[in-house]
């Protein structure tokens, strides 16, 4: 292994810039006559707009433009569209106006723009609005949506009824269930969260009237997926027209996919007033009007057989839309969660029946782990109650419905088709690491010192390299999900590659370079990785489901493999010997059986300055591009066990204890993936403990709106994390890569809150639901005390 | 952030002059409460009276018997004042366990106590040591300072120069913080003064810091925890949020009373 290859720990090439404060945000971008846009947006969770009398406003020093839906409609702009629409059922849309006309539907809903000199002038002219609204009820929860009398959010959506959505073989669940020895049963709550980039969200729009070209730069993880969906169905602008730049991006977790109504105010904005037009987010509006994630409500059923055994599995779940459809809000609580209900076991017959409702909150979307983090909660807090009430240690329960490692590929009840894994191994290696054998004697000697200790597991299984178009396109997206990537070899052999991927602070510019070095055999510092601009890269879908390297990274291999190809044409030519015999190792072509070789160097000059090539069979140049479309998705794998220890007088938890053993495939820079493991447990840990969005149930008014109320995860919450990996290959990319960003969220919520109820248990405590606060601890513990 | 006029006093008679003569002015001094205020456009005064320049408030004094802290001495000062953390150490432990490492470097003494937020920390040490709060005008007691949700004895034109806190033969303070904001759910300062016990309870009061006779009495005649079994906590009067119910916040008051006691031993 080379300092700079596959598998090395490379520090990262952009943290150079970031740590010095030289990154290129959005917001850091600035252009003459520039005008700043502030949003008014709604003060009601639902209300009809009587009318906007904007001459107060207009009046104010340094105004622009004041603009409203009706402008919006004037110009024949439409709404924001939804990317994905289940199969099997119709599904509700209505429309996402950019700017709300004659209704709003969600406290932070968009019902103006005010464009001025600087953003206090914009704001100062916002708070002059005058916006006669009539209050009308607000339906928050998912309990009341569907009620008989509920305020209803959309004429075309009775019963604020997205869509209904199942999946499995429902007839063979009802039949296993009536046969079991046991069933056990679960009502459990998937709480809302908020996804809080470090970045606000930006966007800054620009019109040449020279060219009629527009410019947006705006913080997405997609770029060329906003293109599309802004240029092709609301703004008519077609792709040669409209370039899109998400340049150094602060951070997503899945907030930054959606195609956001600010992005096309911004740019119409841009050619309307004949300026540029930036808008920033202040961090209350993120809490406002960035898309939130998870939030269901479900019922969960295992029936098992008198040797523990699964048999079915059987839930309902209903999960939270918002108050409009975000991109992709109907595929996170359909295919990336009900497909996901088998786990590591082989439960034979699967059920899950989804119902979608509209409720006037913030749009939901994807949120790290999207779909994955709620399904593996479910099974795996149900597991553990089967075990509690069936008698078998959980970890044995585990161990006798894994898949078993000879079993693979292994086709699941709910769609999916495993292309390999080895659950077993993955729980030894974390049992060990985590002294779980010892987990007694810590108990025991934390109750001396008047502490309830728990230990808390999660074998999970995760699906990633969205996706395989074939079954994108059969399941209901309406897009393909490959990837695309351009690898150009310049005259003197420094390479630049131009990835559809989109880093926002997962590192690529250094996985990738590690990838080209290694597979190219050029130095790590002649490669340069682009990304994030529609002008430069050839095509791109964008960063989300832990996709980049297993997906964008495929890409970039298979462009690697034209280069060889195309070097090896060159190699025959030049050296004058059969194509055939050129071999290709550690950047150099020779010719088998010989001593004639020509570094990668040398070709890629003699491609650019040739002088006797076959004009028929051979081009100058060394640029390759390749589109990669995965035939399978990925299914890293592992173990995560968690220990706490829960001060009953107060009802603290403390995590004493994390460990995580991963497969997350080939791991090209191994501290990049220990990075994101840690990220992603932190994440999952904010669920379980602390992280918790709250709406007041009859007004809609948001109360966690600031960092005062909505607590992250603080380092000092946090022991040292132990990890542990396993590479097992995925078989069918070419990196043998299978994803690592999302992991640590979709395991450590569920190893989390099993290890609060184990420390519980004792008590006769069963459940407890998110986050797992002092108060709701301590409640639980004085009523199972008191009853 | 609305437009304000800034001023900068270098003495306190000016900074005085400048607020008397003012629409609607106010006074900075850290900042850790203001300006996030003034960012959310929650406040429009005409005129920021910055005292941060005024000469003689940031002074650290400590005696046999007593700590004098300057009005604009910073948290993280106190936190690692020596002489604090002979004489008084809950006093400094308790400035180190006020929010995070910027707000302490920039919050001070003064600005805590002056604004009265009812989960702010310093109130606790004030009124459960006893101290005397020190203006411009006079020297009030710490009885009679605090009165009421971000109210206290302070006149408009009043400046908090000093707290003078007597040297306790124990105390300690004990805090429940709110996991996200940090401020106090519930803190309980316990003082032993010449045989006299007092215990000051922030966080949890619906008007802001509050006494505990109860819990006092309790202690003057067994300073153990105890003592404290038999006090009983009543909810009401207490606040109640998204963080924890005024139950809640009535047990965690016993709690944290206890392990102070515990930790004056």
């Amino acid at each position: 292994m080379s300092e700079t290859g596959i598998g090395a720990s490379v520090r990262r090439t952009e943290d150079n810039r970031f740590l010095q404060g030289r990154g290129n945000f959005t917001d850091d971008i600035n252009r003459p006559g520039q005008a700043y846009a502030y949003f008014v947006r709604s003060p009601h969770a639902h209300a009809r707009i009587r009318g906007i009398d904007a001459a107060a406003a207009q009046a104010c020093k340094g105004v622009v433009a004041i603009l409203t839906g009706q402008d919006l409609e004037a110009d024949g702009v439409g709404g924001v569209p939804c990317g994905f629409a289940p199969d099997g059922g119709p599904i509700k849309e209505p429309p996402y106006p950019a700017l709300a006309k004659d209704r709003v539907r969600f406290v932070g809903d968009r019902v103006a723009a005010v464009i001025a000199e600087t953003r206090e002038a914009a704001k100062d002219a916002a708070e002059a609005m005058s916006i006669d609204y009539e209050a009308l009820g607000a339906v928050v929860t998912l309990a009341d949506a569907p009620k008989e009398g509920a305020p209803q959010l959309h004429d075309d959506a009775p019963g604020n009824l997205c869509f209904e959505w199942e999946i499995g073989d429902k007839d063979a669940t009802e039949q296993a269930f009536a046969a079991a020895h046991k069933v056990v049963a679960l009502d459990l709550v998937n709480s809302r969260l908020i996804p809080n980039a470090i970045e606000p969200r930006a966007a800054l729009g620009e019109f040449d009237p020279g060219t009629g070209n527009y410019t947006l730069h705006t913080t997405s993880q997609n770029p060329h997926v906003v293109r599309l969906l802004m240029g092709a169905f609301v703004l008519q602008i077609p792709e040669h027209k409209l370039r899109v730049v998400s340049p150094d991006v602060g951070g997503g977790f899945g907030s930054k996919i959606p195609h956001y109504a600010e992005e096309v105010v911004v740019t119409w904005a841009a050619k309307k007033v004949g300026r540029p037009v930036k808008w920033a987010a202040e961090r209350s509006e993120s809490f406002l009007a960035d898309t939130h994630g998870r939030d269901h409500v479900s019922r969960a059923e295992l029936a098992l057989d008198a040797n523990g055994i699964f048999l079915a599995l059987r839930v309902k779940t209903t999960a939270n839309l918002g108050a409009y459809l975000s991109t992709f809000a109907p595929l996170i609580p359909t295919y990336l969660y009900g497909t996901l209900l088998g786990g590591a076991y082989r439960t034979p017959a699967i059920h899950c029946q989804v119902r979608a409702v509209f409720t006037n909150t913030a749009p939901l979307d994807a949120l790290r782990g999207a779909g994955r983090p709620e399904a593996t909660y479910l099974l795996e807090r149900l597991v553990d109650v089967a075990a509690a009430e069936t008698g078998i240690d959980r970890v044995e329960l585990r161990r006798r419905n894994f898949i078993p490692s000879d079993a693979f590929p292994y086709q699941t009840p709910v769609a999916l088709q495993y292309d390999s894994g080895n659950y077993a191994s993955t729980l030894d290696k974390a049992l060990a690491l985590a002294d779980a054998a010892g987990a007694e004697a810590r108990k025991a000697s934390a109750e001396k010192a008047g502490k309830l200790r728990g230990v808390g597991y999660s074998t999970y299984v995760e699906c990633c390299s969205l996706a395989p178009s074939n079954i994108a396109g059969a399941i209901g997206a309406r897009a393909g999900l490959y990837e695309a990537a351009e690898v150009r070899v310049h005259p003197t052999g420094s390479v630049t590659v131009f990835t559809g991927s989109h880093s926002h602070g997962q590192g690529h510019e250094t996985t990738f370079a590690q990838v080209v070095a290694e597979r190219l055999g050029v130095a790590f510092e002649n490669v340069e990785v682009v990304h994030g601009d529609t002008d430069r890269v050839p095509f791109g879908m964008g960063t989300y489901g832990s996709r980049s390297l297993a997906v964008g990274g495929s890409a970039v291999a298979k462009a690697i493999d034209k280069i060889i190809d195309k070097g090896k044409n060159i190699a025959a030519h030049t050296l004058e010997a059969a194509e055939a015999d050129i071999a290709f190792a550690d950047g150099t072509f020779s010719v088998a059986g010989t001593d004639k070789e020509l570094t990668i160097g040398e070709i890629a000059l003699s491609a650019y300055v040739p002088h006797n090539y076959p004009l028929e069979t051979l081009e100058p140049g060394l640029d390759e591009s390749a589109f990669y479309d995965p035939v399978n998705f990925t299914f890293p794998f592992g173990c995560h066990i968690c220990e706490v220890e829960i001060d009953p007088e107060t009802g603290t938890v403390d995590i004493v204890g994390y460990t995580a053993v991963d497969d997350v495939g080939r791991i090209v820079n191994p501290m990049i993936v220990e990075g994101q493991v840690q990220g992603g447990i932190v994440h999952g840990v904010g669920q379980a403990l602390y992280e918790n969005c709250v709406y007041d149930p009859s007004t809609g008014q948001l109360i966690t709106g600031s960092f005062n109320d909505y607590c992250l995860p603080r380092a000092q919450n946090l022991p040292a994390i132990q990890t542990g990996t396993q590479e097992t290959l995925c078989p069918h990319n070419p990196l043998g890569a299978k994803g690592c960003g999302e992991a640590g969220t979709i395991a450590s919520t569920a190893a989390v809150m099993n290890a609060v109820v184990d420390a519980l248990a004792p008590l006769g405590i069963r459940h407890i639901e998110m986050p797992a606060t002092p108060e709701k601890v301590w409640r639980a513990i004085r009523d199972a005390r008191a009853a | 952030m609305y437009d304000f006029n800034y001023h900068r006093p270098r003495d306190l008679a000016d900074a005085v002059r400048l607020r008397s003569a003012a629409e609607d002015g106010v006074f900075l001094a850290g900042g850790m409460t203001l300006i996030p205020t003034l960012r959310l456009r929650l406040a429009s005064p005409s005129d920021v009276i910055d005292i941060s320049g005024v000469d003689g408030l940031s002074d650290l004094e400590a005696s046999a018997e007593s700590v004098r802290v300057g009005a604009l001495v910073r948290h993280a000062t106190v936190a690692v004042s020596a002489d604090v953390k002979k004489r008084i150490p809950a006093l400094a432990a308790l400035a180190d366990g006020i929010s995070d490492a910027q707000v302490r470097n920039r919050g001070t003494l003064g600005g805590s106590i002056a604004n009265n937020d009812p989960a702010a920390d310093y109130p606790a040490a004030i009124l459960a040591l006893g101290a005397t709060v020190m203006t411009n005008k006079r020297e009030i007691a710490a009885d009679d300072y605090f009165t009421g949700l971000f109210d206290t004895a302070l006149e408009a034109d009043e400046i908090v120069t000093a707290a003078r806190f007597p040297v306790a033969e124990a105390a300690a303070y004990a805090k429940f913080p709110n996991p996200a904001s940090r401020y106090a759910l519930v803190g309980v300062f316990v003082a032993r003064i010449g045989g006299a016990v007092r215990v000051a309870v922030t966080g949890a009061g619906d008007q802001g810091v509050f006494r505990a006779p109860e819990m006092e009495k309790a202690l003057a005649g067994n300073f153990a925890p105890d003592a404290l079994n038999s006090v009983t906590v009543a909810a009401d009067g207490l606040n109640s949020d998204l963080h924890a119910g005024a139950e809640y916040r009535a047990h965690l008051i016993g709690v944290m009373a206890k392990r102070a006691v515990a930790a004056c031993a």
